[in-house]
């Protein structure tokens, strides 16, 4: 279970835009009638994404009263699950994996540069404003290791060097391109030998 | 020691690696939807039939016969719709098989929904993908479409006369809702938290119907299975462990890849050949976690003869869980890797059941304690203790998957964990609190 934080300013109404209003009706078409509930988890994945990808409370009750459920299972889902921002972060959202085969191969040289670069603490705005980042728990790219989530993207095969060139161009709003860092192709194995510590962080 | 390797008319998935194209079109060029049609006019005994000819193991972690599985669905439709639910969640530390199977070969797992769909008469699939895999989620919702466009999906799916409909449903970054029961409460729009078994989901899933949930990769090889006869995959890899399966290599290798590989290939020959090796050498080696992070790792001497299949590791005290090779070599220390490990499960742990929450949370303290050399050696059998009571006493396997890694750790690096251990606690304060609690964080203001 991981700890989360409601952001203490929170706005008063929310609504799904019109455009969102109709993916919440096509949504609701793949669940049966008589269980809409189901449609919760994509329902706030919605709202976080209208909202600069954090959920407000009033989101949740606008949900709740969507889908004919009480408020508190809504909360309970929102707060339950990781992916679910309950406060601001930043436009470029830094997702470090830290688990053991990340950590292995020097997850741990990207966290000591994200707390550099971007901010001391996780779940920080930058000083530029539009950079956050966090620890997260396997991200399921092992054989790509180190490697970060920005926002929906993987990038993959870091090193130091990579991994800082990333977290500038983020800082100056112009994003590197997702993928491998070592230019390879998706999760072949790779001809030549690599000798520790100089392909990877 | 030399062992052919998988031939390649035997590899199932031929684009793993995307080098051919992940589209329809493309896939059909590899045989995908070929005779899909005649396959399910054969009837659903038939195809349940020949899955248990295969000896198909599930490639989800706990390696249940999936013709089995199958055959506990209902024979008949009651009054209650049947469902057939894919595990795409795939959470586990070390493995990234079923993303690139998502990505690169959708069709597969499609058709595989179809024919499994039909076998286990539901007329409507969920995938359920993990939050984070976004791109992938993307990438087979056009896949789905292109299979629509085709006929292959939707009313008379690929003109077999059985409806059939796949929608994804994502989830948000719970790693426990890869356990099936969690998965299907999280469809539901629930926590994720597992249920009480019995009733199995084949009986009572979900939204309370029969239910069958199988893992990507078990379903992505159906169709060839079927295609090409049970018998044809039976003969691959040994008796009650046939077939391919996708390795994960990751960790201390030159060449850290996914490899699709026969079943009960040795893990040396799997490291060295495809992964480039260990860096620095074999002899550099220190530990391998076979399946993935729930599974108790092995000490080099296994490794230098262990084979990759369900029932070798068994008789190591592992298991193949998801085929996740982390490899670990000398120059990392092992106690922090496993530390990290033990506070990956505190960190997904739903908090359902007592010896979960709390041990999970527990084990990780005492490893941390170890890692800076604060523990104390009545610490060793106090973790000893806790990984036991947690193991068995809890819903679901999550427990267990907590608790083996941390025995696994204490059965090969006992040594090691005793050499970082002192006599006396570091803090000699006596508190008088009631609580059980550690003594240790007493001392810390934010405890």
């Amino acid at each position: 279970m991981s700890l989360k934080k409601v952001h203490d300013e929170q706005p008063k109404e929310f609504k799904f835009s019109n455009e969102n209003l109709k993916k919440a009706e096509e949504i609701l078409k793949k669940y049966p009638e008589k269980n809409k509930k189901s449609a919760v988890m994509p329902f706030l994945y919605l709202a976080q994404r209208q909202n600069n990808n954090w959920i407000p409370l009033a989101a949740m009750k606008y949900i709740a009263n969507f889908l004919s459920m009480p408020y508190i299972s809504v909360y309970e889902v929102a707060t339950f699950y990781t992916m679910y921002n309950l406060a601001p972060v930043g436009k470029h959202f830094i997702q470090v994996c830290t688990t053991t085969p990340c950590l292995i191969r020097g997850a741990d040289k990207i966290v000591k540069l994200c707390k550099e670069k971007i901010s001391p603490k996780q779940n920080e705005l930058s000083k530029s404003g539009n950079c956050s980042w966090m620890e997260v728990e396997c991200l399921g790219a092992c054989v790509s290791a180190p490697m970060i989530q920005i926002n929906d993207d993987y990038y993959e095969d870091l090193d130091e060097k990579s991994a800082k060139n990333i977290l500038d161009s983020l800082i100056e709003d112009k994003p590197l391109k997702p993928g491998s860092y070592r230019g390879r192709a998706n999760t072949s194995p790779e001809k030549k030998q690599i000798i520790n510590g100089e392909n990877h962080a | 020691m030399e062992k052919i390797m998988l031939k390649k008319e035997n590899k199932i998935f031929k684009n793993l690696y995307n080098e051919l194209g992940w589209e329809i079109e493309n896939s059909i060029k590899r045989d995908d939807w070929k005779d899909t049609k005649k396959i399910i006019s054969r009837g659903r005994d038939w195809i349940i039939s020949e899955i248990k000819v295969s000896e198909l193991r599930g490639r989800g972690g706990a390696g249940f016969s999936t013709g089995l599985k199958w055959s506990f669905a209902p024979k008949e439709v009651g009054s209650r719709p049947h469902y057939l639910v894919i595990n795409a969640d795939e959470s586990e530390p070390g493995t990234c098989k079923d993303r690139d199977i998502l990505r690169f070969e959708p069709q597969k797992l499609i058709e595989g929904c179809l024919i499994a769909g039909f076998a286990v008469n539901a007329h409507i699939c969920y995938i359920y993908i993990r939050g984070e895999y976004f791109n992938e989620g993307k990438r087979l919702q056009v896949a789905i479409d292109q299979a629509y466009e085709k006929g292959y999906l939707g009313k008379n799916a690929c003109g077999s006369g059985w409806d059939f409909d796949i929608h994804i449903h994502y989830g948000a970054g719970a790693y426990i809702c890869g356990e099936e029961t969690a998965l299907l409460e999280s469809i539901e729009g629930n926590k994720g938290q597992p249920r009480l078994k019995p009733p199995f989901p084949a009986l009572v899933g979900l939204y309370g119907c029969p239910t069958i949930v199988n893992n990507v990769e078990t379903i992505a090889v159906v169709p060839t299975i079927l295609r090409r006869g049970g018998k044809w995959f039976a003969s691959i890899g040994k008796p009650k462990n046939t077939g391919t399966k996708i390795f994960c290599i990751s960790g201390n290798v030159n060449s850290p890849c996914n490899v699709e590989e026969e079943m009960g290939i040795p893990l040396k020959d799997l490291i060295e050949k495809h992964a480039g090796g260990v860096v620095g050498g074999w002899e550099n080696l220190q530990a391998v976690i076979p399946g993935g992070s729930s599974m108790p790792l092995l000490s080099k001497k296994i490794c230098d003869t262990i084979t990759m299949d369900f029932d070798s590791l068994l008789e190591n005290k592992s298991g193949l869980g998801t085929a996740g090779v982390v490899v670990i070599n000398k120059d990392q220390d092992i106690i922090s890797c496993m530390a990290r490990i033990a506070r990956f499960y505190k960190h997904e742990s739903c908090g359902q059941c007592t010896p979960c929450r709390e041990g999970a949370g527990w084990m990780w303290r005492i490893l941390d304690r170890v890692e800076k050399r604060k523990a104390t050696f009545s610490d060793i059998e106090l973790l000893s203790d806790v990984t036991k009571q947690i193991e068995g006493h809890t819903i679901c396997a999550f427990g267990e998957g907590s608790a083996w890694p941390v025995q696994g750790l204490l059965r090969h690096f006992r040594k090691e964990i005793e050499s970082r251990c002192r006599e006396e606690p570091l803090i000699k304060k006596k508190t008088n609190n009631p609580y059980l609690v550690d003594q240790h964080l007493l001392e810390n203001k934010n405890a």
